[in-house]
């Protein structure tokens, strides 16, 4: 129990500083998010051209499209799609080695860090597109307060669920000498099947399951969103957080197995 | 292997002999990076056709009309990316100074940047461009004479030199703002997916600006008007549907500018 | 002239924290109207504290940054509107900032080198061999510039700024950080290619045993403006530094009066005294000293640069005003 309380200890104060070293990138920052909201108009307007008759893409409205496009946009960096390698990188040069003398578990460390850093972009990348979209178009506020706050669980869900992910992509420097191409990978499934690149609800009912079934990609931003524009109602809110909450364990699961597979290998070259 | 070095070409072509030369050190990550591009470009082609399938037409345009805009854009930014967008290393060379070494020696800077980070792995996405354009100019009902035949021809150039433009001059942001971090992406990757796009897709102050403002409807929409044949819904004159070349120029002039201005504020810091 | 300036001036604008939002904006002279003159085969030794300038002076002569204010002229040409006319007719080696390719072999950089600066092979191939034997680069020119030590790489720095031949070589900082023997080999080799007399070099440096062994002009610069230009001698003369004499006695010091010469320390149980001159000369002075005790040795020492440069840095007046010069000014 005490080292529980140290750990939780040791992983609030990681992400403190996960927090701060993000936020001497102020201005890199700013760049980032004046990026998301260009983006944010391109696919809003995009995909506001597709409505028909009365209005409405895929089962959305056009206020439900605005937020989902622009609260999609906020959402890339504090889920932080494309995060750095450091882990790789730590991997590759060896210095991985340090870390794991370290008391903290290698993946708390890299998850409190991360959580540290999806909340300086929560304050600033966020609020950038979500802004911009709430004045040039129309959007949609939830009707139930409960919807925020289910809202904010799906997000810090997407969070942890994408980290572990690209924790598990980091990994494989363990065996490949060069990430790239699984980044790369990494990157076009993501962005393609979370709902980044369009709504989900556009492809085929039978893909949408399989992506909900087969990959976590859904619970990284489809999930959030359709909270947030309550499709479907508070019961199926419900219903996508349980979603997201499955594949969390599934993740962190697959993350430990890779993880001691990984630590033998090290053992077992000398590392 | 001529003896006594003669013209700048040559010079230049020995400094990306050399950066060639220094990559093959890394060949796996050349094979990693070639099979990205590929996945990255079909994430694209899967992007479009999912939005085209909801109702078979964007902002009024059939498919076979989009996909020769999309061809286009798809051409033009790759060859930019290709030839000028290693430009986007100029803040690190600003960052750690070591743009001085390229001040001291006898060529341009900007022809040295571009040449001794030449990424030979970006060919790939230009090639699969250039397919998706010759799909496209034979699948669209293009009215072909002389003067569509040249403007076939001129057009994805004419957007590479307006793209190549366009990253020259968001990368020289960094001679005054070198935490400009991912702000020329907006421009650059933020017009490319801006011109896959018919024009009339877009709305508002926001189609104004990039349309006109910035000149993204000469990349792809203008000219695969004049190649249709067709008026353009947004009552632009038809003779400027053939003015892409013209504008590439202008913008390539302004590109130029912003480069000179910015080299002359260097500030040569950091070590 | 082959380099000339007047009142070259270079401001920077720093943005300061003032509060937790508000920035100021500061203007920081880092060079604050330099006059300079060089004649063609001199060796010029630009020095001066962390900050004073001296780095921004060598960028804006080199074209590397433009000049906020004032003339600049080197081999006749304007530095930044002719930069790569210039730059075929200058050698640069910037001590931390490589011109050499990571990744490639040194040979290999040379060869790049030929044909950016269009030399013809044949002078390059006569150049190389000089360098070659000069500076003993035959045991690493086959190895890639990153596996190369610090010594190295600036023996090839050296090599790579001289290949095509220029008229005025600069150098900033070149023996910052390299062991004993790479800084006797960057000093003979300069001091071999200043005894040539066909190439002029201008010299940045923190090292005081670089000034002492290469330059007989200093140009002393704080605060981005020349403090002193002279020779070593009347840097000397201008600081009063003084000569001393130490002798080594027979028996114990008995504490004579010197006029024109005071008594620095005793040391040895008294055997030994350090006299240092002031006003008498030291023919006077031995004379004296070897009339009144019994000498053993005696040797004359010449004053230290170090203690000159020493006493000058001291007896500029503290920095005003409030800017961050260190962000603002490299070097």
């Amino acid at each position: 129990m005490a080292t529980g309380m140290a750990s939780a200890r040791a992983a609030a104060v990681l992400a403190r500083a996960g927090f701060h070293r993000f936020a001497t990138y102020r201005q890199a920052t700013l760049a980032g998010a004046f990026t998301n909201t260009v983006f944010g108009f391109v696919r809003c307007y995009v995909l506001l051209s597709l409505a028909d008759a009365g209005g409405r893409v895929a089962g959305y409205d056009r206020a439900q499209l605005a937020t989902f496009v622009f609260v999609g946009q906020g959402m890339i960096a504090v889920v932080n799609f494309w995060g750095p390698a450091d882990l790789a990188e730590r991997v590759r040069t060896g210095d991985v080695v340090a870390d794991l003398l370290r008391p903290l578990d290698l993946m708390v460390n890299h998850l409190a860090t991360d959580v540290g850093r999806a909340g300086f972009a929560l304050l600033t990348r966020f609020v950038v597109p979500v802004l911009a979209g709430l004045l040039a178009f129309d959007f949609y506020l939830p009707a139930h307060p409960a919807t925020y706050a289910l809202f904010a669980v799906s997000l810090l869900l997407a969070v942890l669920v994408c980290s572990v992910c690209r924790y598990i992509v980091n990994l494989a420097a363990f065996w490949l000498l060069d990430i790239r191409g699984v980044r790369q990978l990494w990157v076009v499934a993501s962005g393609g099947g979370s709902g980044l690149s369009f709504p989900l609800p556009l492809l085929p009912d039978w893909l949408v399951t399989g992506l909900w079934l087969c990959t976590p990609f859904p619970a990284l931003m489809q999930a959030p969103l359709d909270v947030l524009v309550e499709r479907g109602g508070t019961g199926h809110a419900v219903l996508l957080v349980a979603g997201q909450l499955a594949w969390l364990a599934v993740v962190v699961a697959l993350a430990r197995l890779v993880q001691r597979r990984a630590l033998r290998r090290l053992v077992i070259q000398g590392g | 292997m001529a003896d006594e070095p003669g013209s700048t070409a040559g010079a230049y072509r020995r400094l990306v002999a050399a950066q060639v030369r220094s990559q093959t050190q890394y060949r796996t990550s050349f094979v990693m990076d070639l099979f990205g591009s590929t996945v990255l470009t079909l994430l694209d082609v899967v992007s479009v056709y999912v939005l085209f399938s909801v109702n078979g037409s964007l902002g009024g345009f059939g498919g076979r009309e989009v996909l020769l805009m999309v061809g286009i854009a798809s051409c033009a930014f790759p060859l930019a990316d290709l030839a000028v967008g290693n430009v986007e290393q100029l803040p690190s060379y600003v960052r750690s100074g070591r743009f001085d070494a390229v001040l001291v020696r006898p060529l341009s800077s900007l022809g040295q940047l571009l040449a001794m980070d030449f990424a030979p792995r970006r060919i790939g996405r230009a090639v699969q461009g250039l397919v998706i354009y010759g799909i496209a100019l034979a699948a669209a009902p293009v009215g072909w004479s002389a003067g569509t035949a040249l403007l076939a021809v001129l057009a994805p150039l004419a957007g590479a030199v307006f793209f190549g433009s366009l990253f020259v001059a968001t990368a020289s942001v960094a001679f005054w703002w070198i935490e400009s971090g991912e702000l020329a992406a907006a421009f650059t990757y933020g017009g490319k997916e801006f011109t896959s796009y018919p024009a009339t897709v877009f709305g508002g102050f926001f189609r104004r600006l990039f349309a006109y403002g910035l000149g993204f409807a000469f990349v792809a929409y203008l000219p695969a008007l004049a190649l249709l044949g067709r008026q353009d819904p947004l009552g632009v004159p038809g003779w400027l549907h053939w003015c892409s070349p013209i504008v590439a120029l202008i913008a390539a002039g302004l590109a130029a500018l912003f480069w000179r201005t910015g080299v002359r504020h260097y500030r040569s810091t950091g070590s | 002239m082959i380099i000339q300036t007047a009142g070259l001036r270079k401001d920077f604008i720093v943005r300061r924290k003032a509060g937790r939002l508000r920035r100021e904006r500061h203007v920081v002279s880092a060079v604050d109207g330099v006059d300079l003159a060089v004649a063609e085969g001199e060796l010029l030794g630009y020095i001066g504290p962390n900050g004073a300038g001296k780095s921004t002076t060598l960028k804006m002569l080199t074209g590397v940054l433009t000049p906020s204010g004032g003339e600049v002229s080197v081999c006749g040409l304007a530095p930044v509107p002719q930069r790569t006319t210039l730059a075929r007719r200058i050698g640069v080696v910037f001590g931390q900032r490589s011109q050499l390719w990571w990744d490639l072999p040194l040979a290999e950089s040379f060869s790049l080198l030929r044909h950016v600066f269009r030399v013809p092979a044949g002078d390059h191939a006569a150049r190389l061999r000089r360098c070659r034997s000069l500076l003993d680069l035959d045991e690493f020119l086959e190895t890639p510039v990153r596996q190369l030590s610090l010594g190295q790489r600036m023996r090839g720095e050296l090599t790579a700024a001289l290949l095509h031949g220029p008229k005025v070589l600069f150098l900033d900082e070149p023996t910052i950080g390299l062991d004993v023997l790479s800084k006797q080999a960057v000093r003979s080799f300069l001091a071999e290619l200043d005894a040539r007399g066909d190439t002029t070099i201008v010299l940045t440096t923190h090292d005081l045993a670089d000034i002492e062994k290469l330059c007989r002009r200093l140009v002393v610069i704080d605060h981005g403006r020349v403090v002193h230009d002279g020779t070593v001698s009347d840097l000397h003369a201008a600081y009063r530094s003084k000569r001393r004499i130490v002798a080594d006695l027979d028996a114990p010091w008995p504490g004579v009066a010197l006029p024109g010469a005071s008594v620095e320390r005793v040391e040895a149980d008294g055997l030994r005294v350090t006299l240092t001159l002031d006003g008498a000369t030291a023919g006077e002075v031995v004379a004296r000293l070897a009339g009144q005790v019994a000498l053993r040795d005696l040797s004359v020492l010449e004053p230290e640069i170090e203690d000159v440069v020493a006493k000058l840095y001291r007896a500029m007046p503290p920095r005003s005003g409030p800017a961050p010069r260190r962000s603002a000014r490299p070097g």
